[in-house]
């Protein structure tokens, strides 16, 4: 049986699964629609919340993005999951109190406006079609490369299977396939690190492996592995891997990435969905619990690819000769098929010689060694986890099941992000504002209309993306940071916090992250159209556009507190909604049909 | 409200648990793992020093610990004020 067919028993049998639960988990109502009748246990949400959240980001990029730059981008590890703290204790519990379905239901109602939920509703909006958009791109690839149909026949398989368990299930039926998605895509991730731990370091777990000695037979026997990769780095003038520059930019990038993650919606009502307000508190425990799964294996995988890849490159020590073209490894050839990995024998001698010409002193060694450049042209990061286990010479299975474990990841992902879009556009836009007088059966509908019309718009956008999908991403976390994550912990942790001073402030927050994103990367990410070029010399107080979250927060509280002052306080039921919000007592439990 | 003050130290009670917690949780990840990083540097860990293993795992398993406490802190506070879920 040939690879290809491999791949597509193992991804059909996982849409099978998918299908069965979508059929079994039919949401019957709103309450099942919205928030899964909050029946679900709180082991089982903090599964499907650790699959909602790891993205095709997560389990595609985030190793190489370690890969390549080493300690620096410890940020990626610290801040996607630091934010969870956040959520636990500032916001997570009390809004599972309100008792509500939406995340701009408890800014329109805790701030008593229509104006306020009308601004939640489009933070909501942007930040989540962004963030959509790279999901359906990612699935897209998945399926290019590993089943090898076209990526716009594959992108609409992927919108055609979220689009049957969504808009039948809600969020009844996105929870269950989130927590069968988790699975593949855990086991996916996690069998490539251990058998390449193994081999590199003979300790099955790959994140102890990390800090192991390198094992008896591998090059560097004896010492530390992430010696042996400093010291191959430093000799090809490469940094090291273990250390960083600019802490503080670090520190500040961290920040921007928590208040991120604690502020993104459709996180935030996953723990709508428990029954009661002891859950929420342990279920994200349980979430994280489940993402560190894969986030203590990240950090692993990163390394020994990296080391693999220098090993490959320079079979016999940096001493040595290098690999020649005609010798590198199958994988080599499969992935420059798709043109993310190129090599390029710049001075003709039939060898690949991989270093970094700008490193110190490469320029005399390379002219000493005949070398005419770094041919090893191009090195998509990407890469890494979809080849891992061709690079570690695992059977097809594992292929297949890499395969399976990207597409889950960027499926769960997405099935949560729309589910947010429609929800805000059902219940805050039309049952809040349109039409209030709406029944339940029509809601439901409105629900399923609204879901169907968010997965066309997504699938849309992802078959032409607008050129700017790549920096979304800090649009979309810059814009939780500063536009929802204060106005809900001020909604809660200020009882004078009134309409006018939460709606500046969250207008303030909105409008400086977009117009400090649009100066350094165009307006509406247009090229050409920045008034200032994208370097460190031109940021204020060297501040770059992808840090600027926590700042955007510092002044939506700021803006807010003063607004705030200087006018009236909120009515006195509004106080005591926030009394009650504070205190677990009076939750409502579980929903029946 | 009867409850109010009953209710009032337990939102004291929280808040107090709540910026321990999060104390820990900016000494973990902005302290040892980035800002304190050079102080810590002599503590050897698998071929590098504490504040690598803080950035890249350890930073993590202190927010899981920090997570489950609070869980568990909170819920028993629930309880001795009387607020909890019956």
């Amino acid at each position: 049986m040939d690879q290809t067919t491999l791949n597509f028993i193992v991804v059909g049998a996982s849409f099978a699964l998918y299908f069965g639960i979508a059929i079994w988990a039919r949401a019957g109502s709103t309450s099942e629609f919205y928030a899964a009748g909050r029946g679900v246990n709180p082991v089982v949400n903090g599964m499907a919340t650790a699959a909602d959240w790891m993205s095709a980001a997560s389990f595609i990029s985030m190793a190489g993005l370690i890969a390549f730059v080493g300690y620096q981008n410890s940020t990626f590890l610290m801040g996607w999951t630091g934010g969870y703290v956040l959520m636990a204790m500032l916001l997570a519990p009390y809004l599972r109190k309100f008792g509500k379905y939406t995340v701009p239901e408890f800014v329109g109602d805790r701030f008593y406006s229509n104006s306020a939920r009308v601004v939640a509703v489009i933070s909501l909006i942007i930040m989540s079609v962004t963030y959509v958009i790279g999901q359906m791109t990612g699935a897209g690839v998945a399926f290019s490369r590993f089943l090898e149909v076209d990526s716009t026949v594959g992108l609409l398989i992927a919108s055609g299977v979220v689009f049957v368990y969504a808009v039948l299930g809600g969020m009844k039926g996105i929870t269950y396939t989130q927590v069968a998605q988790y699975c593949v895509l855990i086991v996916a991730y996690t069998i490539p690190a251990i058998f390449i731990s193994l081999q590199l370091t003979g300790n099955p777990i790959p994140g102890l492996g990390l800090f192991s000695n390198m094992a008896e037979g591998t090059a560097g026997a004896g010492t530390p592995l992430l010696v042996t990769l400093d010291g191959l780095l430093t000799d090809l003038g490469f940094n090291e891997y273990t250390t960083g520059n600019s802490p503080w930019l670090m520190a500040l990038f961290t920040l921007s990435l928590m208040i991120g993650t604690a502020g993104l919606p459709h996180v935030i009502i996953r723990f709508f969905t428990v029954p009661r307000v002891a859950d929420a508190r342990w279920s994200a425990g349980w979430a994280l619990v489940f993402i560190a799964l894969l986030y203590l294996t990240a950090p692993a995988v990163g390394a020994m690819a990296r080391l693999n890849i220098m090993t490959t490159m320079w079979p016999n020590g940096v001493e040595g000769e290098p690999v020649a073209e005609a010798d590198l490894p199958d994988w080599f050839r499969t992935w420059s098929a798709t043109g993310l990995l190129a090599v390029d024998d710049k001075n003709g001698d039939g060898l690949i010689q991989y270093y970094r010409e700008t490193g110190p002193g490469m320029a005399d060694l390379a002219a000493e060694r005949g070398w005419e450049g770094n041919e090893l042209v191009t090195f998509n990061q990407d890469i890494l986890v979809l080849a891992n286990p061709e690079i570690a010479q695992l059977p097809g299975w594992v292929i297949a099941l890499i395969a399976a474990g990207g597409i889950a990841a960027a499926l769960s992902t997405a099935a949560g992000l729309l589910l947010a879009i429609s929800s805000s556009i059902s219940h805050d836009l039309i049952k809040s504002v349109i039409n209030p007088n709406i029944s339940e059966r029509g809601e439901l509908l409105a629900a399923r209309i609204s879901m169907a019309g968010a997965i066309v718009l997504a699938t849309y956008l992802g078959l032409n993306p607008p050129g700017f999908a790549a920096q979304t991403v800090a649009l979309a976390f810059g814009l939780a940071a500063a536009s929802l994550f204060p106005t809900l912990m001020m909604g809660i942790f200020s009882k004078r916090m009134n309409s006018a001073g939460a709606t500046a402030g969250m207008l303030a927050g909105l409008i400086s992250t977009c117009l400090y994103l649009f100066t350094y990367l165009g307006w509406f990410f247009i090229p050409g159209t920045n008034m200032l070029e994208n370097t460190a010399a031109n940021y204020i107080l060297g501040i770059p556009p992808t840090h600027f979250g926590p700042i955007g927060a510092l002044l939506n509280f700021g803006v807010a507190y003063f607004v705030s002052r200087a006018t009236a306080e909120p009515p006195q039921h509004i106080q005591d909604l926030v009394e009650s919000v504070r205190i677990p007592r009076g939750a409502g439990g579980a929903l029946n049909k | 409200m009867a409850e109010q003050p009953n209710n009032n130290a337990y939102w004291a009670a929280n808040i107090r648990l709540v910026t321990i917690c999060l104390v820990i949780w900016a000494l973990a990840s902005y302290g040892f793992a980035i800002l304190l990083r050079p102080l810590i540097s002599g503590i050897a860990v698998g071929g590098t020093d504490l504040g690598f293993w803080f950035a890249q795992q350890g930073s993590i398993l202190v927010f899981l610990v920090l997570i489950f406490f609070y869980a568990w802190r909170m819920n028993k506070l629930d309880k001795e004020f009387g607020v909890d879920e019956q």
